[in-house]
């Protein structure tokens, strides 16, 4: 059972309510991506998908999934779970945003300002990432990604295939425009 | 050149070889681990200039290798000493064999070597008794990620269970 050249990998890890949305939930066009908020390739497609979002406001979501690669970016595992936090008390996106605009600060002395200033409690907060109250959910996603073809961050899924393209704007509209016209 | 009938095919059993996986000199290879799923992971270089590369991604996948028992043994032309200094950048634990003289000698037998001079992009999982289970030989510039191995892994964990059953 050799398999041939190249097979698109495609998402087995459906949707759910756990999901972390952004966009409008009958969108025609969902994106998921595998991110690590202290990966620069992420960094440089938070821009652009942000953009996408915005120009295809009718069309696309959004969905995130953690894939920390803790072994490159030693910062990467705690900020995933620190995201998972402040979702717990409905802030997740804000903290997804603050932490892609703070890519050189993602330590925990720095860490702590950014959830401080999104006005989450901090010591509260850290207590249950210390504990690990978070750290089931980040291994979820991460092994449901592996197992979906996740080849490194960021990945994308486009309704369910793996977008292999680039991260630049045109690439992006392309790719949804595609899949809404598919 | 490499085996021209290309990458090593399931059902054949693995050719037996050790590689030197550290500086000291100290050789490793799949016989080690008989009993154990082995993953042979063929790839052109260190030093790839991606953040999530291959390698590093198999390393943060280590928690699920582990609950197939699978060792991983990472395998380029590279000398032990790249090995080492790109093992200690990515924070690689699993071995990064070097098949570094004769050249390519192991990447050959196994089909798995280009005419670059580097092994290919190819991954070959070996069952518990050494013979080929799955292989796959990918573009040498698409990192081919890790679910073709976990379906293998997990068809032998299943054809282990109907055999006990």
């Amino acid at each position: 059972m050799t398999t041939p050249l190249q097979v698109t990998a495609r998402l087995r890890e459906p949707v759910t309510i756990e999901d972390h949305v952004r966009g409008p939930s009958n969108a025609p066009v969902t994106i998921i991506e595998y991110g690590d908020f202290q990966c620069r390739f992420c960094g440089a497609a938070y821009p652009n998908l942000h953009e996408l979002l915005r120009q295809r406001a009718d069309t696309v979501r959004l969905i995130y999934r953690y894939f920390p690669i803790a072994n490159v970016h030693p910062y990467a595992e705690r900020a995933a779970e620190t995201a998972e936090a402040a979702a717990s008390r409905g802030k997740f996106w804000e903290m997804h945003d603050w932490l892609y605009e703070h890519q050189d600060q993602l330590d925990p002395v720095h860490l702590s300002l950014g959830v401080e200033q999104l006005g989450l409690p901090t010591d509260e907060l850290n207590a249950e990432v210390e504990r690990g109250a978070y750290a089931d959910r980040v291994r979820r996603d991460f092994v449901g990604g592996i197992r979906s073809g996740v080849n490194g961050t960021p990945t994308l899924f486009v309704n369910d295939v793996r977008h292999d393209g680039g991260y630049d704007l045109p690439d992006l509209l392309a790719a949804v425009d595609a899949a809404a016209n598919a | 050149m490499s085996d021209p009938n290309g990458l090593i095919q399931p059902g054949r059993p693995a050719p037996g070889f050790t590689l030197a996986s550290t500086p000291d000199g100290r050789q490793t290879g799949p016989e080690q681990f008989r009993g154990r799923p082995v993953v042979l992971v063929f790839y052109p270089a260190d030093w790839s200039p991606v953040c999530g590369d291959q390698m590093s991604l198999y390393q943060a996948a280590a928690p699920v290798f582990d609950q197939y028992q699978a060792m991983v043994l990472g395998i380029s032309v590279d000398s032990i000493w790249s090995h080492r200094a790109f093992a200690e950048s990515r924070g690689i634990a699993f071995p990064l064999l070097s098949d570094f003289e004769p050249k390519g000698e192991v990447a050959r037998r196994y089909g798995a070597y280009t005419p670059q001079g580097e092994a290919a992009r190819a991954l070959v999982v070996l069952d518990q008794a050494g013979t080929v289970a799955w292989s796959y030989l990918s573009k040498p510039d698409v990192n081919p990620g890790a679910d073709g191995i976990f379906d293998a892994l997990d068809n032998l964990a299943r054809d282990r269970k109907v055999m006990a059953g």
